[in-house]
């Protein structure tokens, strides 16, 4: 039986928020969130009852962020300007916008990749089907993504590892 | 590696999902999306669940008839496109409201009656021609619809109504006086009879 659509928002929205940030940062996120549950409400009653939710949420919020990608890049919308209201990712401490605009910044695949695997908890296989590879490209995205993170983002590395 | 994921599957805050979720519910309205909206108030008989199809109010329930299992019954027999969304029940609950503070003696609020059919239909249907303050038997109700034998199939109406409090089946005693049976407990159908035979 099909769940109310309020059930699918609830258990679902704080992945779809993570899977929008990672692939838009989190200036633009909130529009991408908004497209994605309002396409999804559309649609839903005819989406088939064994469906897997989650995938097809985060396959709408990619779509989702490439419009709202494309948008901002054709309005040549400034990014450096974040709104100024503190940080809600409920790290205290942390700068994390920094890590969110590092995700951003990271090759499309890897990216996708990385978001897909870790904020989303999907299969390599799924990823790779979103992706249009095999599903060991899949995998060493999801790991180089990682590095690539790690080496830019200083709150992942030890202070003076490298010189 | 643990530090990033750390941060990046990090919890969002409540305040960040309660945002978003009202941007959307706005925006679903304002598209003709959500075929059922949903708000629940408080009240001197417990949390009551009201919803709405864009026809009227479809739906009021007691917290024991398990709000969940109500909005799942929603989704199957009318629409899977449920949404929290109070905008559409803001009339509905200020006229609760007033109903419980004892301003309010009469509804006048849009029903969509689709969940009941045929003669349980028909009763709900007459049941607010029972005033504020009066009570009638199962037999009464029964000869009020024009069929006086169908006293059981009353009973049965009155105990699947879907709209308790507003459609006023609690105002339908047995012949002797007694409560009869009551969709939100006993407790609850004394509680309205008390509020109204205070005012």
């Amino acid at each position: 039986m099909k769940q109310p659509f309020e059930k699918v928002v609830a258990r679902h929205g704080v992945t779809v928020l993570r899977v929008c940030r990672a692939l838009l940062g989190v200036h633009d996120a909130d529009d991408a969130w908004s497209e994605t549950f309002l396409s999804a409400l559309r649609a839903y009653p005819d989406l088939p009852e064994t469906a897997n939710v989650e995938a097809w949420l985060v396959t709408i919020a990619r779509r989702k962020a490439i419009d709202v990608h494309r948008a901002t890049k054709r309005n040549a919308v400034a990014v450096e300007a974040l709104p100024e209201t503190p940080s809600d990712l409920g790290v205290p401490g942390g700068d994390d916008t920094d890590l969110w605009d590092a995700v951003v910044r990271l090759p499309d695949k890897q990216r996708q990749a990385i978001t897909y695997r870790y904020l989303a908890g999907m299969s390599h296989a799924e990823i790779a089907a979103i992706l249009g590879g095999t599903v060991d490209a899949a995998r060493r995205a999801a790991a180089d993504g990682l590095n690539t993170l790690r080496k830019g983002y200083p709150g992942a590395h030890a202070k003076g590892a490298s010189s | 590696m643990n530090d990033i994921l750390g941060v990046l599957s990090a919890p969002v805050d409540p305040e960040t999902m309660a945002r978003l979720h009202a941007r959307l519910a706005r925006e679903a309205e304002s598209e003709g999306l959500v075929d059922v909206a949903y708000t629940v108030v408080d009240s001197p008989v417990g949390r009551l669940l009201l919803a709405a199809t864009p026809k009227g109010l479809v739906r009021v329930a007691y917290q024991n008839e398990d709000h969940d299992r109500v909005l799942e019954m929603l989704a199957s027999k009318i629409s899977p496109r449920v949404l929290h969304a109070p905008r559409r029940l803001e009339t509905a609950v200020r006229e609760i409201d007033e109903y419980f503070g004892r301003l309010r003696r009469t509804f006048d609020l849009p029903l969509d009656l689709s969940l009941s059919h045929g003669f349980r239909q028909l009763v709900q249907k007459h049941l607010p021609e029972i005033g504020y303050g009066q009570t009638l038997s199962y037999r009464q109700v029964a000869e009020l619809v024009g069929s006086p034998r169908a006293v059981r199939a009353v009973g049965t109406a009155c105990a699947t109504n879907p709209l308790p409090v507003v459609v006023p089946c609690h105002r339908v005693l047995r012949t002797d006086g007694s409560l009869g049976g009551y969709i939100g407990g006993l407790d609850a159908k004394t509680t309205l009879l008390n509020l109204e035979a205070a005012a």
